[in-house]
């Protein structure tokens, strides 16, 4: 394991220094974050290679204007809000969930078959699912839609976030970041939607893309791979987590996210509008699309003042040039939903990267 | 959040199961994937499994799922 992980750093260290500039490899998975602090992978690679935490932790990127619908239903009598836990403290407009005076109807599920079950076992409520999350997630969604279609259980619905991963980092090229040089790309989604679903960024941006698990060996062999086709000026689509990732991913889990589903213009914290960048309910299903049942929509949302957390999901700066990272944005207290999530950059920056700072 | 952890079926019944992760059992559904067997292991996700996984490669998520739950623990004592 060492000698992979040594012969990977060699190979890297070469390739960088043939490289002779900056190169940015930007990760869009939250876990794979967390994972590159968490085991102190930047400070061992060269100096002109940086790491970019991208827009890859579904909270995070998870509009203002989302969580304030999300709260205007939880002050409903009539509503069980029905959400995973890693949305209970993102901020809206007017606080959180977490900061609601009454709590007695907003519940904490660990799976979209909880929130149904809630919709079973109180009739006289409409469960209102907190639908977020990517690819990986999402077909989770469709199955209980589907569920409740099928057993015609007309007091649940969803309000749907979800988000897709690949147009966001086609926007992130074309719009907002051209200095990423290459992608890790995320290894649950990837298990979903199969590694050929990053060709297009390959092939229409000439970007290598390159497709890890988590652990430590896997990520830097990752970065290894991504380095030696940069240093021979090659471009190409890889997988290197092959005990869990296939080409083409779990068909099965895409019917049924196609069969419920249908890409949608949408909002990103931070990035702003993305096309087809997430999933909205078919017509067919839409009297279980809690937009359309209690007639709300994402309102625009508000910059919040002096956080920088859209450059950030970016790669434009580092969580340390905000200049309210640590200060007035910490993970007690935290104003941008980097540091609200744990696998949001920011905090995993507060985490490992600050301590390496004061060095 | 897309994190999907390693898990062992260790009953099924239609596409209901029950999985053994790291000594944990929990309930989960193997809707998205219908080739699942008795004593597979496979990867589960807000409750539902995936993906297929191979011995080593759970062993080696179970160990990396152990170190985040220790960063998590710290962060959420930072967070008080």
């Amino acid at each position: 394991m060492l000698d992979r992980i040594n012969k990977a750093q060699r190979d890297i260290d070469a390739a960088c220094e043939t490289l002779g500039r900056q190169i940015n490899i930007m990760e869009v998975c939250g876990t794979h974050t967390v994972s590159i602090f968490r085991n102190g992978i930047r400070s061992i690679l060269p100096k002109n290679l940086k790491l970019l935490s991208g827009p890859g932790c579904p909270v995070c990127v998870t509009d203002q204007g989302y969580i304030d619908a999300v709260l205007r239903l939880a002050d409903r009598d009539d509503c069980i809000i029905a959400t995973y836990g890693d949305m209970i403290r993102v901020p809206g407009k007017d606080g959180s969930l977490e900061t609601k005076q009454s709590k007695a109807n907003i519940r904490i599920v660990l799976s979209s078959e909880d929130a149904l079950q809630l919709a079973k076992d109180n009739p006289g409520k409409t469960v209102v699912f907190v639908a977020v999350g990517f690819e990986t997630t999402a077909p989770a969604t469709a199955v209980v839609v589907k569920e409740a279609a099928d057993g015609a259980i007309d007091n649940f619905c969803i309000l749907s976030g979800h988000k897709l991963v690949v147009p966001a980092m086609r926007a992130l090229l074309s719009e907002k970041n051209d200095n990423i040089n290459a992608f890790l790309c995320p290894g649950h989604v990837s298990a979903i939607i199969g590694y050929g679903a990053f060709a297009e960024i390959v092939e229409d941006f000439g970007r290598p893309c390159v497709v890890a698990g988590f652990e430590p060996v896997q990520i830097i062999e990752g970065l290894c791979e991504i380095c030696s086709q940069l240093s021979a000026g090659k471009a190409e689509l890889k997988s290197i987590y092959s005990a869990v990732v296939t080409e083409k991913g779990n068909i099965a889990a895409q019917q049924i996210v196609n069969e419920c589903f249908e890409p949608a213009d949408g909002y990103w914290r931070g990035l702003g509008e993305i096309k087809k960048s997430t999933l909205k309910l078919k017509d067919k299903y839409g009297r279980f699309d809690a937009f359309r049942r209690f007639g709300i929509s994402e309102e625009p949302s508000e910059e919040i003042k002096g956080c920088r957390c859209g450059e950030v999901l970016c790669g434009l700066i580092e969580p340390t040039e905000c200049g309210l990272f640590g200060r007035d944005c910490t993970p007690q207290e935290p104003v941008g939903p980097c540091m609200v999530s744990s696998e949001g950059a920011c905090a995993a920056w507060y985490k490992y990267g600050r301590k390496k700072r004061n060095k | 959040m897309c994190l999907a952890i390693p898990a062992r079926i260790i009953e099924l019944d239609g596409d209901k199961a029950v999985v053994d992760a790291m000594g944990n059992c929990f309930k989960a559904k193997t809707t998205l994937l219908p080739e699942a067997k008795l004593g597979d292991l496979v990867l589960v996700h807000a409750g539902f499994a995936i993906s297929l996984v191979d011995e080593e490669e759970a062993k080696k998520t179970w160990q990396l799922i152990s170190e985040i739950n220790e960063f998590m623990d710290t962060q959420n004592r930072i967070s008080g």
